[in-house]
Order: C-alpha cells, then sequence, then structure tokens
C-alpha cells in the first residue's frame, strides 16, 4: 500500500509503484478532473499540483510521490462552492470542449500561488506547455487574470470563517 | 573559496602587464561622431551579406535581451568576474551605436575599442572577431545600421574593482589578442578555409568549446576541448569530444542546420540559438562549418569506430512513420529491482526513451547521447530538471522537466542509474552540489531558447 495526501485527505493505494499518478488518481480514487490526452507529458492536461509545483501526472510514477501532499481540481472546490480560479473560467466562459482546461487550471493555480501578481508574460510562459485545440487561449488568459483578481480581493478582504 | 584566491593571483598578474599593455597599445583615440541622419544609403546586396554573417556570429543570441527587441542588448552575462550587460547595437544615436563610423564598428570588431576609445570586454569576443575580414565588417556594418533604432539604455555592469577599470584590459590584450584577420591555409581547400575562417572568427565557436584560464582566455593548447556556457558544458568538439557515435561532416551539418540529429541528440542550452540562426543560414556555409569542425575532431582510432558501429547497430531507430507516436506509452520495461534510478528510468523515461520512435519526436536511445557519455555532468542535470521546454518560432524537440516531482535523493539515483547503464566512463561524483546548484540557478534552466529568446525569425521580421 502506498500512501498519499490527495486534496488534503490522507489515501491509500493499492497499485504497482510504477502506475502513473493519472491512472491513480483517475482509477484507484475516482478523482477525474486530470485528463488522460496523449500520455507523454507533452499536452499538458494531466497536470496537478504536487508539493506546491505543476506537476504532469501521467509521466510521473507513483514510487515518485510516495507520502507527498498532492492537488487536483476537485481540491480547489466544487460545482456549488467553486474556487476562485474555477469561479473565474466560469465568468470567462474559458472552456469549450473543456478537456485541457483541468490541466490549464492547474497550472495557473500553481503559479499564482507562488507569485499572485504575476503578469502577461509571466502567465503566458507558465501556461507553455499547455496545448488547447479549441482555440479559446485569449480567454484563459483572460480568466487567469481574473482568477489572480479574485483571489488578491480574497485575501484583502477579512476573514469570514474560512477552514 | 579557491575561485577567488585564483582570481586574486589573476588580478595581480593582470595589474603586473597593465603597465606594458598600456604602453603597447598606447592611446587609443576617439573616433569622431557621424551623423546618423547624413549616412548614405547601403547596397542592398551589402545589408543581406550582412545579414547572413549576423546569423553565423549570432549576434541576436547575446545583444538581446529576453523578451527585448532584436540587437537592443541588456542580456546579463554571467562570469566568474561578474556580470556584464550586453549593449544596444542598433543605430538608436544617444543609448545605441548609431554616431558610429564604419572606421569604429571596424576597430570594435578588430581589437574591443568603443567609438570613444574605451576598450571592450572580452565578453565581446573580439579575440575571435579580429579575423573577420574588412569587406565582412563592411557588411555587418551596413546591416546594423538598417535595423529599427531601439532607445535602450545598457544597464551598468556589476563587476569588481580592480576589473571595473577599463584600461586593465589593455594588459589583457598584450597577453591574449593576437590581432589581425584570418589567414588562409594554402595546404587546405577553399571549404575548409572557409570552415575555418567562420568558426574561428564570426562564428566564436571557441568561446564556448575551449576551457578558459583563471584571467578568462581561451587556453591556447586546448582549443576547442569544450568549455563552460551560462551553466552549461560546451562539449568537446575536438579528438575529446565525449558523443559515442563519430560525428562527420554530414551529421555535423544536419545537426547544426536542424538543431537535432538522430543519432546524437537535441541542441540545447546556448546551444539551440546557436542552430536557430544556422538554419536560415546558406548551405555552403554551414557545410562549411561542419567540414572544418569535422577535421578537427580528426580521424577516430579503430577502436573508438567499432564501437559507434556497434553503438548504431543496437540502437536500430525506425524511420519517421514506422511506428505511431504514442508507440511504446503503454509498455513500460518491468521494475523489479531494488534499483531506485532503475525503477525511475522504467516508469518516467523509458515510455520515450526506449520507445523506438525518431528523433525528435521520440527520445534518443540514451546509450548514443553525449549529455550521458560526457564527464560534465551538468547538462544531463539541466535536462533533467528544465526538461526541454517548447521554444518560439523554431521546431524543435520538447521534453518535460522533472525538478517539480523528483527529491534530490530520487534526482541523484536516477543521474547514477543513468551513468552506470549507458556509459562506459566512471561514475560522475558530487552529484549532489550540481544539482543543489543547478536548482538554484535560474540561468541554466533559462537559456533554452524559451518565451523572449532572440530567433532568427525575429530578425529576418525587420529585414529591409
Amino acid at each position: 500500500m502506498t500512501q498519499l495526501m490527495v486534496n488534503g485527505q490522507t489515501r491509500e493505494v493499492d497499485a504497482d509503484p510504477d502506475t502513473p499518478l493519472l491512472y491513480v488518481l483517475r482509477d484507484d480514487l475516482e478523482l477525474h478532473a486530470a485528463k488522460y490526452g496523449c500520455g507523454l507529458g507533452q499536452c499538458g492536461s494531466c497536470t496537478v499540483i504536487v508539493d506546491g509545483e505543476a506537476a504532469l501526472s501521467c509521466v510521473t510514477p507513483l514510487l515518485l510521490v510516495e507520502g507527498r501532499s498532492i492537488t487536483t481540481l476537485e481540491g480547489l472546490g466544487t460545482a456549488e462552492d467553486p474556487g476562485p480560479m474555477q469561479q473565474a473560467f466560469i465568468e470567462e466562459q474559458a472552456a469549450q470542449c473543456g478537456y485541457c482546461i483541468a490541466g490549464m487550471m492547474m497550472r495557473a493555480q500553481a503559479l499564482l500561488q507562488k507569485n499572485p501578481d504575476a503578469s502577461d508574460a509571466e502567465i503566458r510562459e507558465a501556461l507553455e506547455p499547455h496545448l488547447c485545440r479549441c482555440g479559446t487561449h485569449m480567454r484563459i488568459l483572460k480568466a487567469v487574470h481574473r482568477a489572480a483578481g479574485l483571489m488578491r480581493a480574497a485575501s484583502a478582504a477579512p476573514a469570514k470563517g474560512a477552514a | 573559496m579557491k575561485r577567488s584566491a585564483l582570481i586574486a593571483i589573476g588580478l595581480v598578474a593582470v595589474l603586473a602587464v597593465l603597465g606594458a599593455g598600456a604602453a603597447y597599445y598606447a592611446w587609443e583615440p576617439e573616433i569622431p561622431p557621424v551623423d546618423p541622419g547624413k549616412r548614405p544609403a547601403f547596397d542592398p546586396a551589402l545589408i543581406r551579406r550582412g545579414a547572413v554573417l549576423a546569423a553565423l556570429g549570432d549576434c541576436n543570441t547575446c545583444h538581446t535581451a529576453p523578451g527585448g527587441k532584436p540587437f537592443a542588448g541588456g542580456l546579463p552575462i554571467p562570469t566568474p568576474f561578474g556580470t556584464i550587460y550586453s549593449t544596444n547595437i542598433t543605430p538608436d544615436a544617444e543609448t545605441g551605436i548609431g554616431r558610429w563610423p564604419e572606421a569604429a564598428f571596424a576597430r570594435a570588431m578588430r581589437r574591443g575599442v568603443d567609438r570613444e576609445r574605451r576598450h571592450q570586454y572580452p565578453a565581446f569576443p573580439y579575440d575571435h572577431f579580429t579575423k573577420v575580414t574588412d569587406e565582412d565588417n563592411r557588411a555587418l556594418y551596413a546591416f546594423l545600421m538598417t535595423r529599427q533604432p531601439v532607445g535602450a539604455e545598457t544597464p551598468p555592469n556589476a563587476l569588481p574593482f580592480p576589473i571595473n577599470f577599463r584600461p586593465i584590459v589593455a594588459g589583457w590584450k598584450l597577453l591574449f589578442l593576437r590581432e589581425g584577420p584570418y589567414k588562409p591555409d594554402p595546404s587546405r581547400d577553399a571549404v575548409w578555409n572557409r570552415g575555418a575562417y567562420l568558426v574561428e572568427g564570426i562564428g566564436h565557436c571557441g568561446a564556448c568549446h575551449t576551457p578558459r584560464n583563471m584571467l578568462g582566455a581561451e587556453k591556447q593548447g586546448q582549443m576547442f576541448s569544450g568549455g563552460d556556457a551560462e551553466g552549461w558544458h560546451a562539449f568537446a568538439i575536438n579528438h575529446q569530444s565525449p558523443s559515442p557515435i563519430l560525428w562527420d561532416a554530414t551529421a555535423l551539418a544536419a545537426y547544426l542546420r536542424q538543431g537535432w540529429h538522430g543519432m546524437h541528440g537535441v541542441a540545447r542550452g546556448p546551444m539551440a540559438p546557436v542552430t536557430a540562426n544556422l538554419a536560415n543560414a546558406p548551405d555552403e556555409d554551414v557545410t562549411a562549418i561542419a567540414a572544418y569542425v569535422a577535421s578537427v575532431m580528426g580521424e577516430a582510432s579503430p577502436e573508438r569506430r567499432e564501437q559507434s558501429d556497434r553503438l548504431i547497430s543496437a540502437a536500430k531507430p525506425s524511420g519517421i512513420g514506422d511506428k505511431p507516436q504514442s508507440a511504446g506509452s503503454q509498455t513500460v520495461p518491468p521494475t523489479a529491482s531494488g534499483d531506485l534510478g532503475k525503477a525511475i528510468y522504467a516508469s518516467t523515461c523509458a515510455s520515450c526513451h526506449e520507445s523506438g520512435r525518431p528523433v525528435p519526436y521520440g527520445g534518443i536511445s540514451l546509450s548514443l547521447s553525449s549529455v550521458v557519455n560526457s564527464d560534465d555532468p551538468r547538462n544531463l542535470i539541466n535536462v533533467v530538471l528544465a526538461g526541454l521546454p517548447a521554444a518560439e518560432g523554431v521546431k524543435t524537440a520538447i521534453m518535460p522537466g522533472f525538478a517539480a516531482v523528483l527529491t534530490d535523493p530520487q534526482a541523484v539515483a536516477l543521474l547514477a542509474y543513468l551513468r552506470a547503464e549507458f556509459s562506459d566512463r566512471p561514475a560522475w561524483t558530487g552529484l549532489e552540489a550540481q544539482l543543489r546548484e543547478a536548482r538554484q540557478s535560474h540561468v541554466a534552466l533559462k537559456t533554452t531558447s524559451g518565451p523572449g529568446r532572440p530567433t532568427s525569425e525575429t530578425i529576418s521580421e525587420d529585414k529591409p
């Protein structure tokens, strides 16, 4: 059994150590936000956050992340109570088919956690490993800027009983 | 500690020759400025020739800051002595070289003195550019003077005393500058001589590929024995080349032009912008460079040739289209072994590097890789951490970086395994320290022709 910290909860997984983290998340833990795109670490749709850094879960075997803290899109909020990144993508209607969007959001989330005031150039550079074949790039960029604004507003507002 | 002691000794030596140097180089006169508005028009053919030479000389690579305008300077260049900022070589009158007459440009190329008669630091490689002919300097001047003027002040250099005192450079020149244009070797053919002229002159290949002494000059007896480039190792390109597969002129020309070669791998780090520029250079120039470098590498021993042939037949790369691009991604070799490095390789790297898909779409078989066979592990460390990011404006291989997921012990186990498995060379030592250094170094991981790095295409945009 391998222990992982996924979205703040300790989870036990019974999988071979060479199993890609993506398969563990989707098949064993039934977290379906991270997507299988290319399986080669070249499209970005499988991106999750490992210890605060964006990582491509399709080329990250379980043995590398034992005991580490993993955040998936499910960890950023729910349909009823979306987090600022999700809220911003809804408000900008940044998805068309949506297949790449979970990965885009996780990369952007990792960037803004480290650099809340990321410039447009920094956002573009960070999202470079991500492919979107529908071509909603401009809306995605707008959504990330909006998310940064929502996060700044939330951190400026007085805490209201947040966990 | 040791390096600073060496530098201190070096400084004393420089001071000692300073007086002699100043006398030898006497007082360079200031060259009167010209009015940029009154410059006569240039022949378009001359400008085009200058554009080719500027690409062969990679002028844009140093003289463009990340995200900045081409040739406007401002790129910080880390040296063991401090940071030097590249200058603005657009024809802007106030912040560029717009007021320089051709004689001032030619003097800077020939012996590293600017129009105002200040000695230039040899980070501007005039120890190579001195070999450029007057005719080629005229073409380069015509090209630069017809670029878009950009108002951009060059940031002040961050150099300690006494190196920040420019006349000290006269002593350096006395010791290390062999002034004068390239002299053809009559015993060699025209192609070889063209290659030597380009490689040793405007191309300044030795600036990275030759090791430097404590005064920052290229070691004369060790030409092309391998050197340093911004946190990367520039491989030896003489008989000491670490490549397990023998290079020849055909392979070199293909590699230089397209930035990768199926049996050798991908040009990355500071070599990436070089190949991006050569992609648009004339065939005959790239062929000449390749012919000269192949002759510098020389004939391989029968043992090396046999090893090379053996590796080629063992690697059996498939041709483009032989396998679907996803081949191998689901067929990871079993990892039933206690070796952490092997387990990481099998589960993380093998899906690309054992897929049989040809370079650049698949990963190279690592037994062919100079990066794994070099005695300097920095390039492999850089690539494992940062991957091969997509470059703007050029077609290249890409590879995801693993800095985020690999812990230091995991990375060291992987590096040690790759060295043991895919090379006959002795194990690397000090991997932990080099790994930490690479993780902290933004330079090493940023010089990968990522966003904002100039490419040949950004230059051609504003061709007249």
